[in-house]
């Protein structure tokens, strides 16, 4: 028991003592030190997932000597375990895939501080799931911005520094939203940790005092933290941003820096609200509204898309306007709904980055279409698991995407209202737009090379398994995460009632 | 219900300015005019949050040894709020300066529409 | 460019409407909050009154505010000082020359700008910075004593050195600040307070009894941990705005 208490605490406070040493050591050794605390932080978060499925209660950690109401703790349950888990093993597998992109983005000299600001963000994300204190929240909210902006502009051209400009103040608009949210509910409660602040939240609902500024802090920490999770209308900068970076560092944000983001709302929403005051609020038939569009137009834009990165960085939107669907449907079933989509993307979206990287090697550099066809034959790793991510945004059976699409539908039926037909109505739609963009893009890189005959010989099994054995030798790590990513995606695919299992009980001790 | 919005005055500042800083952030196309923006809307943030803290006739929240009289001093939490809230918007904004910095070396114009649309006619050149 | 008009307008008045509509929001809810100043105040609740109370005998800090940042709520100043340090990072990553490759080109624009041997900036800040020092390293010390503190010390100090560097001359400064020293300091700092609050963590969240003593006498040295954490603060914070200056001033560190 004495170990898995103290595992979340440490769990943030070590990248960070790991990131400042990095500033001493030299490019291969802090590289070393990152996989190292990533590696043993994965373990030990699966111990703990494992220590909570086994029974153990979900617990309240003191930063210091003091508890509630005065100092400030962190709480671990069964969710913030799976997604301290999830951003972990992402994280490991996208630097693993994406670092023959890492070798040639970033300049030598450069490479310590890319490590720290990854060892950095890794530990604003594993605190934005731990924590139990709101302004505590907000500066890691601030770490992780400032951190993911950096890992953008390790990869120095024009391109990424507009992007990472124009994601800055995006962002920082959201943080100031989220900042005066915080003002707000600490005017009306005087308190900053969650669950002080829901007690205090019940005794004002109960005695009818301060309604109309509750009403308006909910609003200001969903406009908040949509705005940074790239919702529709606020996503212009998203495209730019995940499509420019490096492939490892597009993995990483597309598939973990949005969803602490959302993770984050959601326990706002569960642990500072409460349930109680969240069902029927308007705000989240907002949010679902905008999250079909979101699905919709996201979709629509990646259709006309000529560029592969840019392509996945639309499909992202549209992806997020699931998990937005699925909070907006205001039932625990949508929620839940909600959580499975954020794990299936954040593994599917770093899968699709880095086989993209693969495919733009295979073509000298470019991700253009047009020099991308006949990539899939060229670099069949990458291939397959780009395939394989097709599968499973589309949402075929035995991919993990197909969980996604199932707990949602289910979810919005069983609202039984209008919000049901649109987001039914929406799904369908949004899945057919989904598969035409991604079986186009499919078809072209397995396609004919153009003005090439095709070559016989490359197509016999010898002539392929030749091929497979030299790349093996030459970048044996970016195919073992490509491979741990599709065994990762089937696995959630057939055994995906480990995953909800660990989602349901997550959410009823939520509260 | 209650309307307080003449005893709000110092909340009712920190909004006019919150919206100045605002929408200077969005409307400014000069990349230090929007740091600026920002930073008025930041310190917009942290003047709502000082008077959250503040008590009529009460002394700053530095105590003397022995027994205390809570009434007579100010409450310390958000000035220690406030405090974070500086470093960290002191932080983002090196940051963001740093980052026009660059892009003035490299597009030679601090409008962020202008740097937009030369990187269209570049992408435009690249494909053939 | 009649459509880039066109949208440019377009967006500019969806940006006013945002805002419009958010200050008008923002308005009506601030009428109907409790009032300013109001000793009942639903902020002045037990917890402020907790800090007052006990904060002098339970961490030694007279001061509450720094009795709160750098104990009851130390978690959040822990990530204070990584926004701070990372920025430092983000803004090496944008900014830092790789070495030996414009150095001479960067050197003679800088040498231009810096003021050479003006008798009057000299003997001024001869008896200034002394002075500015002083004050600086005094807030930080006694910032569980009086107001102050490790980040206002540390950004004083910090103003010492610009005022100092601008003075002399940059050679003079990198003396004693240069890239070794910057990294080891910062490196030392930040590793000092992550372990100190590493363990306060570690023993408050286990219910061990902490070893280091603390007593209200109002000494500068009763308040155990906080004196040093304090230092630890201001360290980090001087040789961060003075290596930020240096970045964008020239792009490098001497060795």
């Amino acid at each position: 028991m004495s170990l898995l208490y103290n595992i979340p605490a440490f769990s943030i406070l070590l990248p960070m003592l790991a990131g400042v040493i990095c500033l001493v050591l030299p490019a291969r050794a802090s590289r070393r030190v990152t996989n190292t605390v990533i590696v043993a932080l994965a373990v030990l978060s699966f111990v703990l997932l494992n220590g909570f499925l086994e029974g153990a209660t979900p617990f309240t950690y003191r930063m210091g000597h003091y508890g509630a109401p005065i100092g400030n703790e962190i709480r671990a349950g069964e969710l913030e375990a799976a997604m301290a888990a999830l951003f972990l093993v992402v994280m490991m597998l996208s630097l693993m895939g994406g670092r023959n992109h890492l070798r040639s983005d970033i300049g030598r000299s450069k490479v310590n501080l890319y490590y720290i600001s990854v060892l950095f963000l890794l530990s604003s994300m594993l605190a934005l799931s731990y924590t139990n204190d709101l302004f505590t929240a907000y500066v890691f909210v601030e770490i992780n911005t400032v951190t993911a902006c950096g890992i953008i502009i390790s990869k120095e051209d024009g391109y990424t520094l507009a992007a990472s400009m124009r994601y800055l103040i995006m962002s920082l608009l959201g943080s100031g939203l989220f900042l005066i949210g915080i003002c707000l509910v600490y005017g009306l409660t005087g308190h900053l940790l969650m669950p002080n602040i829901q007690d205090a939240v019940i005794l004002l609902v109960q005695d009818g005092h301060y309604q109309a500024p509750l009403q308006v802090t909910i609003a200001l920490f969903a406009v908040g933290l949509a705005l940074k999770s790239a919702l529709w209308p606020f996503h212009s900068w998203l495209a730019d941003a995940h499509s420019s970076a490096s492939a490892a560092s597009s993995a990483i944000l597309s598939g973990l820096v949005l969803k602490s983001f959302i993770f984050l709302m959601i326990k706002i929403f569960f642990r500072t609200v409460g349930p109680g005051l969240m069902t029927g609020h308007a705000i989240l038939n907002l949010l679902l509204v905008f999250g079909i569009l979101g699905m919709l137009l996201g979709s629509v834009n990646a259709l006309f898309e000529k560029d592969i990165k840019r392509m996945l960085a639309f499909s992202s939107v549209s992806q997020i306007g699931y998990i937005f669907c699925g909070v907006g449907l205001g039932t625990i079933a949508g929620v839940s709904a909600a959580l499975v989509q954020v794990v299936v993307h954040a593994v599917t979206k770093a899968m699709l980055f880095i086989a993209a990287g693969g495919l733009m090697d295979a073509s000298g550099g470019r991700k253009d279409f047009k020099a991308l066809q006949g990539a899939g034959k060229r670099d069949v790793v990458a291939g397959a698991a780009f395939a394989v991510g097709t599968m499973s945004m589309i949402g075929l059976p035995f991919f993990a995407g197909f969980i996604t699409k199932l707990t949602l539908v289910t979810a919005a039926a069983g609202t039984h209202d209008w919000r049901a037909y649109i987001s039914l109505g929406a799904i369908v739609l949004s899945t057919i737009l989904t598969a035409i963009y991604y079986i186009r893009v499919l078809s072209l890189i397995f396609g004919r090379e153009e003005g090439e005959e095709a070559d016989p010989e490359v197509r016999s099994r010898s002539a392929l398994l030749a091929h497979l054995h030299k790349q093996l030798s030459m970048d044996t790590e970016y195919i073992l995460a490509s491979l741990a990513f599709i065994v990762i995606n089937l696995w959630i695919g057939l055994r995906s009632d480990d995953l909800m299992t660990i989602i349901n009980t997550g959410l009823a001790t939520f509260q | 219900m209650n309307n307080y919005i003449v005893t709000n005055l110092p909340e009712v500042a920190a909004i006019v300015l919150f919206g100045i800083g605002c929408s200077n952030l969005l409307l400014a196309r000069n990349l230090v005019k929007k740091i600026i923006g920002l930073n008025i809307m930041d310190t917009a943030i942290y003047l709502f949050l000082a008077a959250k803290g503040y008590v009529e006739n009460a002394a700053a929240p530095i105590v003397s040894s022995g027994a205390v009289d809570p009434d007579l001093y100010v409450n310390p939490v958000p000035s220690g709020l406030v405090l974070t809230g500086i470093v960290v918007s002191v932080s983002v904004t090196a940051v963001l300066l740093a980052l026009t910095v660059r892009l003035h070396e490299e597009f030679h114009t601090l409008d962020i529409d202008e740097i937009v649309h030369q990187l269209r006619v570049k992408d435009r050149e690249a494909a053939p | 460019m009649l459509k880039g008009t066109r949208i440019q307008t377009l967006y500019n008045f969806l940006s006013i409407a945002f805002t419009m509509l958010l200050i008008g929001i923002l308005l009506y809810t601030v009428s109907e909050l409790p009032a300013v100043g109001d000793p009942l105040h639903p902020a002045n609740n037990e917890v402020a009154v907790h800090y007052l109370v006990n904060g002098a005998r339970e961490t030694g800090a007279l001061n509450a505010v720094t009795a709160m940042i750098l104990d009851y709520r130390a978690f959040d100043t822990l990530g204070e000082l990584c926004v701070l340090f990372v920025s430092a990072c983000s803004v090496f990553i944008l900014l830092r020359v790789d070495a030996g490759r414009k150095e001479e080109e960067v050197e003679a624009i800088d040498r231009r700008y810096e003021p050479k041997d003006d008798p009057i900036l000299n003997k001024a800040f001869l008896f200034l910075i002394p002075a500015v020092f002083l004050f600086g390293v005094y807030i930080t010390l006694t910032g569980h004593l009086s107001p102050g503190g490790g980040f206002s010390g540390g950004a004083i100090i910090a103003a010492g050195l610009l005022l100092y560097l601008n003075a002399f001359g940059l050679e003079s400064t990198e003396r004693f600040m240069h890239r070794i020293r910057y990294r080891r300091l910062s490196c030392g700092a930040l590793g000092f307070y992550f372990i100190a609050k590493g363990y306060s963590f570690f023993v408050g969240a286990n219910g061990i009894d902490s070893v280091i003593p603390v007593s209200d006498k109002g000494n500068i040295l009763s308040a155990g941990l906080i004196m040093p954490l304090n230092i630890c603060v201001a360290i980090v914070v001087s040789t961060t705005i003075y290596a930020i200056y240096l970045m964008f001033r020239k792009g490098w560190f001497n060795i």
